[in-house]
């Protein structure tokens, strides 16, 4: 069986433990929709009133009868309805999802566009102050949160120049790309400023690994220009490790940003799966967390394939 | 080569940035209101929604029969008169004859009675039906008047009905169950769009019988971050905002063009000791603890002092002065005398409930009373829960001590009643009572005399501070901020937005 066939036969496994576990997980949680929505005023229902607030949250049965009926669900696509939104959970996530989609894309193009040539960069200054400069300003942008990144882009936009992006909606790419991208372009250096310093640092020691390999030596002892060395006899084997913590991360940030989101006002996935824990809106919890692990998976399923095209001896699943 | 990529590199990212700052918002169409709060609503049910940030938007749509202006004295909404007969024991209501729903039909007494009558079946699950069990019955002679026959004489009633909890709501939208579904009011505003914890748009309602609603609606965002919320108002991105966080007010008045409108709540923060728990059922334990707090303290390290000590009665008619109180001057040596009596000289330890965020100044009021009540050797160990998991573990009473914010009332009885009478909602969360407390708390619902009243509750007041089963710390202020050119707003100490209804744009 060929490897693709066989990782896509682990997907409806994987789906099924994932279902299982947010399911029984948010319901371990103390406080319930309940408490949710009426606060320490809860405690003035009749136990009549508390019967008929759970009914209509769906909870008023046993939980393995919930899941059973959830689960049912789910296999034709329906992945229960949304008590907050009164709509299904899968149609508020799709109309969630293209901001979290750009959202990652943007702040990995920003995190692969500085970060890769400020690895590759120091690599060849290799214990030079340039290079000594480049590790400290990659150590800073991963050891600082990304809220603090935001808080201060905010406050020092605003504060000093009087200006903000459009906070609390979001304007699609395709309806207004100027508007857009003026909201998105901040929280997009926001989240990709530590992603950044990641890729730097990792790309770096990669760099410096193939650079010390044979057959860069042999290319360069043959006299090829030193810049089409770096760029393309090194560059190309000092990227797995970079595309693996890519792959990783970016199937972190499918996930939605939740910070970020937060200080920004962004309606993603990120929020949209808090608020939904937070009251306790147990549809489009479960909903939000099999999209977003199901995301996870492909994005898993894409990088492994990569490998294999930026690194021919590889061959996957041939290994035993 | 390097050095030329990361040179472009920077001036993409730079004419990104450019982009960015062009694409800033355009100023707000001149007659709607940008405003952003922190929280959204959770539900468009007037009469099941008891969250602060739901009733915030419902009493923008929705009216009761009267409502509390800002001095706390009940005016006219949906009704346009009422009178109590003598014995307190039929309350009848003329209505407003303009009141109108937002499809044009009439308000009338069907509606209100259709509306009680829902809040009273169990059915619909409203938490506030225990502040109307006094309800009998409901008569409407005529079209615009209603009479409430009530089963006990209940003062505090008219009060109660002065509540979003009990909207007046079409008797037909009843019937057809779009109640939550569908927000239709007789209220200033009209909900035309609510995409929850994202936005709201509200249009005026042009024939509101309250009169003319001077800005075309309302735009509402959620920002969740209160600073944020601070740079969206220093940018002109929103026009008027709630913020909850006495530290982002205090910065407000920074801002030249900003303005902070700050108005004394009727809710307190307190400190609930559990007296069913060792050795908090001890009254010489629970007195020490309120001896050895210094309240001014909590209040100015914790909420950088915005705010006033409290007794137990918050609201303006009520209050007495707090330093009359028992132990409300920090008396370490009385304190441990205290103690000792009680038999705990060298002190115990405990365990103190906060909900994270909620209110903001939740932890650092839990951090302030744990190192005051060190100097008489309590030990308070904190643990921070998410407001959810609080609020499920002090329903269950499940706590040494919590430290909370509790709403407050325009009326001692039912902002009290759920806690210190033997049949309260919440003495399983209070877990104290005494025979005082009941009889005064029964005296004072059916007392009509107003001085009468006010001594029946003074004499409570100070009998419940000196039993000491809470901690009674302090109010604070509902805030709200806004761009100068935003007229007439009237905040009330319920933290009611109604008088948004009234503002104009300058």
């Amino acid at each position: 069986m060929s490897y693709l066939a066989r990782r896509l036969l682990t997907f409806p496994l994987v789906m099924l433990g994932v279902s299982i576990l947010v399911f029984f997980a948010i319901r371990m949680v103390p406080g319930d929709a309940i408490t949710a929505m009426l606060g320490t005023e809860a405690g003035l229902l009749t136990p009549a009133q508390r019967a008929a607030l759970a009914a209509y949250f769906g909870i008023d049965k046993p939980i393995l009868v919930q899941y059973w009926s959830w689960l049912l669900g789910v296999l034709q696509g329906d992945l229960g309805i949304s008590v907050i939104h009164g709509k299904p959970a899968l149609a508020i996530i799709l109309e969630r999802f293209p901001l979290t989609l750009q959202l990652a894309l943007m702040s990995m193009c920003v995190a692969l566009l500085v970060g890769l040539p400020a690895g590759v960069f120091a690599a060849t200054r290799n214990e030079k102050m340039s290079d000594l400069a480049v590790r400290i300003f990659a150590m800073i942008g991963q050891s600082t949160p990304n809220f603090v990144v935001g808080l201060l882009i905010i406050y020092a936009l605003s504060a000093g120049f009087g200006i903000l992006p459009t906070m609390g909606e979001f304007t699609p790419l395709f309806t207004d790309p100027l508007r857009n991208l003026g909201q998105m372009i901040l929280p997009a250096i926001t989240l990709g400023f530590a992603f950044a310093a990641s890729v730097t640092r990792i790309s770096r020691s990669a760099m410096l690994d193939v650079l010390s390999d044979d057959y860069v030596r042999t290319a360069r002892s043959k006299g090829v220009p030193k810049r089409s060395v770096i760029w393309r006899h090194a560059l190309p084997n000092a990227l797995i490790p970079v595309v693996t913590l890519s792959g990783v991360e970016f199937g972190y940030l499918l996930g939605g940003a939740v910070l970020v989101e937060q200080i920004y006002a962004l309606p993603g996935l990120g929020r949209l799966v808090l608020e939904a824990i937070l009251q306790r809106d147990y549809a489009l919890v479960q909903g939000c967390v099999l999209f977003i692990a199901f995301n996870f998976l492909v994005v898993n399923l894409l990088v492994d394939l990569l490998y294999v095209t930026l690194d021919p001896r590889i061959r996957l699943g041939e290994g035993n | 080569m390097g050095r030329h990529l990361s040179t472009k590199l920077l001036s993409g990212l730079a004419l990104a940035v450019a982009i960015g700052a062009t694409a800033i918002a355009s100023p707000a169409s001149a007659a709607s209101l940008k405003m952003a709060w922190k929280q959204d609503a959770t539900g468009l049910d007037p009469h099941k929604q008891t969250a602060f940030s739901s009733i915030r938007l419902l009493e923008l749509i929705y009216e009761p029969l009267v409502r509390f202006d800002k001095d706390l004295q009940i005016v006219p909404a949906v009704a346009a008169s009422w009178e109590f007969t003598p014995d307190a024991k039929q309350l009848t209501f003329k209505l407003n004859p303009n009141a109108k729903f937002q499809d044009g039909k009439p308000v009338t007494a069907a509606d209100v009675k259709a509306s009680f009558e829902r809040v009273l079946d169990e059915k619909t699950a409203a938490a506030a039906r225990a502040n109307y069990l006094s309800i009998a019955s409901i008569e409407t002679p005529d079209d615009k008047t209603v009479v409430f026959k009530l089963s006990q004489p209940d003062v505090p009633l008219l009060a109660a009905m002065a509540s979003i909890n009990a909207a007046i709501v079409p008797a037909a939208e009843i019937a057809a169950g779009t109640i939550g579904t569908k927000a239709l009011g007789s209220g200033p505003f009209k909900l035309d769009k609510w995409e929850p914890n994202s936005k709201e748009t509200l249009s005026a309602n042009k024939d509101w019988a309250g009169g003319k609603v001077a800005v075309d609606g309302i735009d509402i965002s959620v920002l969740p971050d209160e600073t944020a919320i601070l740079a969206a108002l220093r940018t002109k991105q929103v026009d008027f905002a709630l913020i909850n966080d006495p530290l982002v007010a205090t910065l407000v008045p920074k801002e030249p063009s900003l303005q902070l409108n700050r108005m004394p709540v009727l809710a307190y923060h307190v400190l609930q000791l559990n007296a069913s728990r060792k050795p908090m059922d001890n009254l010489a334990v629970r007195q020490a603890i309120s001896c050895a707090v210094d309240r001014q303290d909590v209040l100015d390290t914790a909420s950088v002092g915005e705010g006033k000590v409290t007794g137990p009665l918050t609201m303006p008619g009520y209050t007495s002065d707090a330093s009359t109180l028992f132990c409300y001057k920090k008396d370490i040596a009385k304190a441990k005398k205290l103690m000792a009596d009680a038999g705990f000289a060298s002190g115990f330890s405990a365990t103190v409930i906060a909900a994270n965020g909620e209110p903001a100044t939740a932890a650092a009021e839990a951090q302030v009373l744990q190192s005051q009540l060190a100097e008489i050797g309590v030990k308070l160990n904190i643990k921070m829960m998410e407001l959810n998991v609080y609020v499920d573990t002090w329903l269950k009473g499940d706590f040494d001590m919590a430290v909370a914010l509790n709403g407050g009332r325009a009326d001692p009885y039912p902002m009290y009643n759920r806690y210190w009478t033997k049949t309260g909602n919440l003495q399983k969360v209070a877990n104290y009572i005494d025979d005082t407390l009941d009889s005064l708390m029964q005296k004072g619902r059916v007392e009509t005399d107003p001085a009468k009243r006010k001594a029946i509750f003074a004499d409570f007041e100070k009998h419940l501070v000196e039993v000491s089963p809470w901690v009674w710390l302090y109010t604070s202020y509902s805030y709200t901020a806004q761009q100068k050119n935003v007229q007439g707003f009237v905040p009330t100490p319920e933290g009611s937005l109604f008088g948004l209804s009234k503002v104009t744009l300058k």
